[in-house]
């Protein structure tokens, strides 16, 4: 970089700022930002936010606890089960529901598969925004395996909606067990090909060592969360520290990089393929019996007071966060989103950069615009 | 001499990422996912449990199970599910019950999140599987589920 910024005299240089989005590819969605450039080194990022605003926060305040579980799959679409889950834990919390084996056992497992599949198509599309397309394809080949249990069990493939406050909605399919294990056995040969397509891909290595540059003492004051905090050496994996469901049960690595630049979180992310498999087979062949669900209340109401409950989504940690005053609906119900963290130090590792690098370091940090905005 | 070495490990890493590449291009018929949408709309088949939409499913009397109970009604999170109801002369017990006149139902507005369908205690609603929903006429999608003329099945109470 430092031969760049050495100006030459014979022109002016001079700052100008152009917006990157909305409808940007690399923004993944509709993120705007304000870069201010000279020539093509990022003086300043500044992400404009608001453009797919739906006020998830306070249409929770009108809504009962069995509906509010709905709008959080509208938040972080591909981690939508964990995100139903958080809200389901912090409503049976409050209840002091005892839950079946079953139902935590299934809900892990399934938190897994969404974890495998986010991660999926984050690969697909890093490879992409750095100019690989063919990850893409691959990506969502394997992805598509896990869509289809998901369908097949819960009914929808991207808006889950399988958490009820108490259990699932309905027990899972007979063909469940199978096209995991099937599905497990699949993905055990893909991985190391993502590896040689990518990973060792010299271009690829080029792009993305040494870029955006994430201390773990800054990872902590901008409180960054999951494979962008890990990707920095910065251990904060909730499903270890906190863990929820049937997490207890497993034993997995948390996966964790010191080095804190771009390469470093892709290495995170593809670790973290290979625990959430094993989490998934430590629990596939045992399935406890069991009820599926436990009666509630058709109304639900939580006990007056203030609720907070966390889960590690694929992005991060995501806390619920309620507080009650003993009717049907939440006082104020507060997400706390990961990828509104990790978007705010964006500014700080991307300055000093090129757009291209901007763009690779967005891809790590996998951002989804939804879940920024709610 | 790192220069050359730089560079034969620069093409041994590409040689590496062609090989997979490669592999798939050779048995390309194997590994293919894509589907040959609308060609195969004969053999294609949606999973039993896929929510494509909200269906009240009649018997070959033209009866169907809602009560009426407006249940439906209040746990949709959107207004989707509009019931007008009426009340009407029991033909058992010759008493005025309440039925349902009209099952309103917006497609438009659904997130299908299936809380109506958990929620009835007649289980006189459920999930259709058609997903080809679009319309040149968005009141096409404002449906009325009771067919014209149906009654409720004798028997169902709530
Ligand atoms: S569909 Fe079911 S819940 Fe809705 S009014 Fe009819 S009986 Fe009640
Ligand atoms: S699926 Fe959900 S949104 Fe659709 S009608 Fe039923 S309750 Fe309403």
């Amino acid at each position: 970089m430092q031969e760049t910024t050495t100006i030459n005299n014979n022109f002016k240089s001079e700052e100008y700022f152009i917006n990157m989005g909305p409808q940007h590819p690399a923004t993944h969605g509709v993120l705007r930002l304000l870069l201010t450039i000279d020539g093509e080194i990022i003086k300043k990022v500044e992400p404009d936010l608001g453009y797919i605003h739906r006020s998830i926060e306070k249409m929770c305040e009108r809504d009962s606890y069995q509906q509010i579980v709905h709008l959080t799959d509208r938040m972080d679409y591909l981690s939508s089960h964990i995100n139903n889950e958080a809200v389901c834990l912090t409503v049976e919390n409050a209840l002091q529901l005892e839950i079946p084996e079953r139902v935590k056992v299934v809900r892990t497992i399934i938190g897994e598969l969404t974890r495998i599949a986010s991660h999926c198509l984050w690969w697909g599309v890093m490879g992409m925004d750095v100019g690989a397309l063919t990850t893409y394809f691959y990506g969502f080949r394997d992805r598509e395996m896990i869509n289809d249990i998901f369908e097949e069990t819960c009914g929808a493939r991207l808006t889950m909606n399988y958490n009820v406050p108490g259990g699932l909605m309905w027990d899972i399919h007979p063909n469940f067990v199978n096209r995991v294990k099937a599905f497990v056995k699949h993905f055990k040969t893909k991985i190391p090909e993502y590896d040689r397509l990518l990973t060792g891909n010299v271009i690829f290595q080029k792009r993305t060592k040494g870029v955006g540059v994430l201390s773990k003492e800054d990872a902590i004051s901008f409180g960054a969360s999951g494979p962008v905090g890990r990707g920095s050496g910065y251990s904060c994996d909730v499903r270890k520290y906190h863990p929820y469901s049937a997490l207890d049960k497993v034993t997995f690595k948390e996966s964790l990089q010191t080095a804190g630049d771009t390469f470093a979180r892709y290495q995170v992310r593809i670790q973290e393929m290979w625990q959430s498999l094993s989490i998934v087979e430590q629990l596939i062949d045992n399935i406890p019996e069991g009820e599926h669900r436990v009666k509630t209340n058709a109304v639900i109401k939580l006990p007056k007071g203030e609720f907070y409950q966390k889960v590690e989504t694929a992005r991060g940690e995501l806390g619920v966060y309620v507080i009650s005053t003993g009717t049907k609906n939440p006082y104020r119900l507060k997400f706390r989103s990961p990828g509104f963290s990790n978007l705010s130090l964006l500014n700080h590792i991307a300055v000093g950069g090129k757009i291209g690098d901007l763009v690779a370091t967005m891809a790590t940090l996998d951002l989804v615009i939804p879940d920024i905005d709610r | 001499m790192s220069y050359f070495s730089n560079i034969f490990y620069g093409i041994k890493t590409l040689l590496t990422g062609m090989r997979v590449t490669g592999k798939y291009f050779l048995n390309s018929r194997k590994g293919a996912i894509t589907q040959q949408y609308p060609d195969n709309r004969g053999i294609l088949k949606m999973f039993d449990r896929f929510r494509g939409e909200v269906i009240m499913p009649h018997d070959e009397n033209n009866e169907h199970a809602c009560t009426g109970c407006q249940k439906c009604e209040i746990a949709c999170p959107n207004g989707t599910i509009e019931i007008i109801w009426d009340r009407g002369l029991d033909e058992a017990t010759g008493k005025k019950k309440k039925k349902i006149d009209q099952f309103v139902y917006h497609l438009s507005l659904c997130t299908m999140c299936g809380l109506c369908i958990d929620v009835c205690p007649t289980d006189a609603i459920e999930w259709g599987q058609n997903f080809e929903n679009s319309v040149y006429d968005r009141t096409a999608l404002t449906r009325v589920l009771n067919k014209p003329d149906s009654k409720i099945r004798p028997g169902v109470e709530d």
